[in-house]
């Protein structure tokens, strides 16, 4: 028996985890191994330290030995080390003496000998016990909680969660980068499964946004600059100058009409058409407040013109305006920020864009609708015929990952199906042709939509990807295959839709960097858990909602919207939230005031005491990442229980 | 007349050497059907290149090897420039062919052959004959 030289009185309990831990892992000889520790006043071990006897035998042990120091030999901390902490807590002993040893992920799962298996499980509770004997007890830092949301993107997503947080009383930022709110399902002409007018069901809900008194809306806007963390976070957002004294436009639309440069391509018609240099998206747009694009007028460009100025009856243009910065404080984020389709240029197969008549999805979307180019009659781009063959193309840079995206963008065999049915609507002596791998039509009323198009609407329905498209005369030609009747097909057609793969929206990584998170592979956020907390982003207090997670469709996005607002309003609901204690805390006497720290640290959480001139922490915002600590020249910065004299001792009880 | 499949008979030794020759996963095929769409001579073969995947993968590999898919197949390599999982579908069609050509004899002297007959040989068998017991 070693020689007890502090006065610690430590209990290890290892968990059998039912044969999880136990069939690798021998369990009777962790607590023969650790019964020897002088300071070890009690162990033993028990089929499932969770269950609630589990947890009794360790409270009962806590108070009848008097413990001071508790190691669970179990499961990755990421799932019960607040059952335990709280568990300790509730038995008297502070919740940071008390400390996980994984030997459920880091061992037993990964290991099939059992002796050696047994042999790493004793190093890695060693390690915990020795991390154990210097913890300290440590108080979570209160914080105050900023009672304001801030919400990114101004789709159905965003303003969804932004009503819902409005409605239960809480002020709202909107942030839209784009002139107006509304985002991609402003463009749609009807939605699936239902064939409801898309504007007609979202511009109530825009107008509900710009009523809202606890909604500030900052549209042509972009968040510039984010600091602080959950609670308290200080965002600055970038107003673009749109040239226009939004005070004074009462949005009569002379400017547009009269201004002469019209070469834009129209992105809300996706490049179907052109508009002028000073434009209002469409006719329905919140606010109904012109932009001035500056590429495309003519004053910026070639210093001419000066017409909007002139017709403009209340005087709104200005010039020289300038991006305006406006600094807000919030508690909550969501993040809602949208998607964009695979450009065609991409689509090797499919020619490279070169083909005015195939399209994407969302072009089809405008030619379908009533606002759009055509007035909801469908013509062809090339030359404005009425095409009586069309071609739907699925999958088109999904489902590929040796040269496109991997994922299955999920909203498209609907909307291939929507839009066939729509097209043969408008052009009843038309025909339509699918081309599909898999029908994932998953969802209410959605497999009976698709088989209402294969059966009432006559839509042909082929199982293949096509090889390619190229132009033959006036026609577009497929080059497609049957896979079930084993044949090749070719189809001559007028128009071809290729339903292409869904990505985050464009230049979403600078905002992404800006709010430190973390996207996966494809550049879609990543939810901190993809079962269990699936709105919520690993930085606490940021949340996700829509297409900026991963492909879905608008019911989806608005019941996960509401997911997020709901978080959201969890966190605004209380009035201090508790911080982890374990963050960074200076020695005055080794501090020489270099200032490294403040440079290294990520939250602004270091600063310089000008009487004692050296560096201290500001225990609020530290998030105990440990970077000043390891950036430290003098050892001065040290971690709460994490202190380099643990470390050392950890490392030597794995080396022994 | 019904096929009897097993997982005994889709995993088999031959599978083994299949997947062994040509590098490839045979289930790593979804049978999108691309690479038959962009053959520019599926016309002719009695079985499509995805329905040559799909056959492996449910262990009728006799149909396949009995077919003439690979005699047929010039290696142009249409399907694999096309195909999203990355299959070399052309080095199928050449396994399959090695496949069948190891059973038989292992050298052909070309001039030995007859001119009739090899008229009537596809090229890409005699290829193949060439290339045997290299890979």
């Amino acid at each position: 028996m070693t020689e007890n030289k502090n006065d610690k009185k430590i209990g290890v309990f290892v968990c059998h985890c039912g044969i999880n831990i136990a069939s690798t892992v021998d369990v009777d000889k962790l607590v023969e191994e650790f019964s020897k520790y002088s300071d070890v006043s009690h162990t033993e071990n028990y089929k499932y330290m969770c269950s609630d006897p589990g947890q009794k035998l360790i409270s009962a042990a806590i108070k009848k030995h008097k413990l001071n120091g508790l190691v669970i030999a179990c499961c990755s901390p990421t799932l019960h080390e607040n059952t335990f902490r709280r568990l300790s807590e509730n038995s008297g002993l502070n919740a940071y003496l008390c400390e996980i040893a994984n030997i459920r992920e880091q061992c037993s799962w990964v290991h099939e000998d059992k002796t050696e298996g047994t042999k790493k499980a004793i190093k890695i509770v060693k390690t915990i016990v020795e991390k154990v004997r210097k913890n300290e007890s440590l108080t979570p830092v209160e914080v105050p909680v900023t009672k304001k949301a801030l919400v990114i993107g101004a789709g159905i997503a965003g303003m969804q969660a932004a009503l819902d947080i409005a409605d239960a009383g809480k002020k709202v930022i909107l942030v839209e980068k784009s002139p107006s709110i509304g985002g991609h399902m402003a463009q749609l002409s009807e939605t699936f499964p239902t064939l409801d007018c898309s504007q007609c069901i979202l511009t109530p809900k825009m107008v509900d946004v710009a009523q809202n008194p606890n909604i500030t809306l900052y549209t042509y806007s972009e968040i510039e600059d984010l600091e602080g963390c959950v609670g308290n976070f200080k965002v600055k957002i970038r107003k673009k100058a749109r040239y226009i004294d939004e005070e004074l436009c009462t949005g009569c639309g002379i400017c547009v009409n009269k201004c002469p440069s019209k070469k834009a391509l129209d992105e809300f018609n996706v490049e179907l058409t052109t508009r002028p240099a000073i434009y209002v998206p469409f006719p329905q747009a919140v606010p109904n407040i012109p932009v001035i694009d500056k590429e495309n007028c003519l004053f910026f460009q070639k210093d001419a013109c000066r017409i909007c100025e002139k017709v403009c009856g209340p005087k709104a243009i200005r010039f020289d305006q300038e991006d305006e910065f406006i600094e807000e404080e919030v508690g909550a984020i969501v993040v809602a920020t949208g998607y964009d389709l695979l450009p065609i240029t991409e689509m090797r197969e499919y020619g490279y864009g070169k083909y005015k008549d195939v399209i994407n999805g969302l072009q089809f979307e405008r030619l379908l609708s009533a606002s759009g180019p055509t007035e909801g009659e469908v013509r062809r781009p090339s030359d404005s015929k009425i095409p009586k063959d069309v071609v739907f193309i699925q999958c088109s840079g999904s489902r590929n990952p040796e040269y496109y995206k991997s994922y299955c963008s999920k909203i498209c065999c609907m909307y291939a199906s929507k839009h066939a049915m729509l097209y043969k609507h408008r052009v009843p002596d038309g025909h339509s042709y699918i081309f599909y791998i898999d029908i994932r039509s998953g969802g209410k009323g959605y497999e009976e939509f698709v088989q209402r198009a294969q059966e009432e609407e006559n839509v042909v329905y082929l199982r293949g990807r096509p090889a390619k498209v190229y132009q033959e005369g006036d026609k577009m030609v497929v080059w497609g295959v049957d896979t079930l009747s084993g044949q090749q097909i070719t189809i001559k057609a007028d128009l071809v839709v290729l339903a292409q793969a869904i990505i985050p929206r464009n230049g979403v990584e600078e905002l992404i960097k800006k709010l430190k998170i973390q996207t996966d592979e494809h550049g879609f956020l990543s939810e901190a858990h993809p079962k269990l907390r699936p709105v919520e982003t690993n930085t606490s207090g940021i949340f996700l909602a829509g297409c900026a997670q991963a492909p879905r469709d608008i019911p989806e996005t608005v019941a996960q919207a509401s997911g997020s607002a709901a978080k959201a309003l969890t966190l605004l609901s209380i009035d201090k939230i508790h911080h982890l204690p374990i963050v960074a805390t200076v020695d005055e006497d080794l501090c020489s005031g270099c200032e490294i720290c403040i440079g290294t640290c990520p939250y602004s959480a270091r600063e310089i005491d000008e009487e004692k001139k050296i560096a201290i922490v500001n225990e609020v915002l530290c998030e105990g990442c440990g970077s000043c600590v390891s950036a430290c020249p003098s050892s001065a910065s040290q971690q709460k229980n994490f202190t380099d004299g643990q470390f050392e001792e950890m490392i030597k009880a794995i080396l022994e | 007349m019904q096929k009897e499949i097993s997982t005994k008979k889709i995993f088999s030794k031959l599978l083994e050497k299949f997947e062994t020759i040509s590098g490839e996963n045979t289930f790593n095929c979804y049978q999108c059907g691309c690479c038959s769409a962009a053959c520019p001579v599926a016309s002719e073969m009695d079985l499509l290149p995805s329905q040559v995947m799909r056959y492996i993968q449910i262990g009728l590999t006799d149909e396949v090897l009995n077919g003439n898919t690979m005699w047929i197949c010039a290696t142009c390599y249409a399907c694999q420039a096309r195909c999203p999982r990355g299959i070399d579908i052309a080095t199928v069609m050449e396994t399959l062919r090695q496949i069948k050509l190891r059973k038989n004899e292992d050298w052909t002297v070309l001039g030995k052959i007859d001119v009739d007959e090899l008229n009537k040989l596809p090229p890409i068998a005699l290829i193949s004959n060439l290339r045997k017991m290299t890979g």
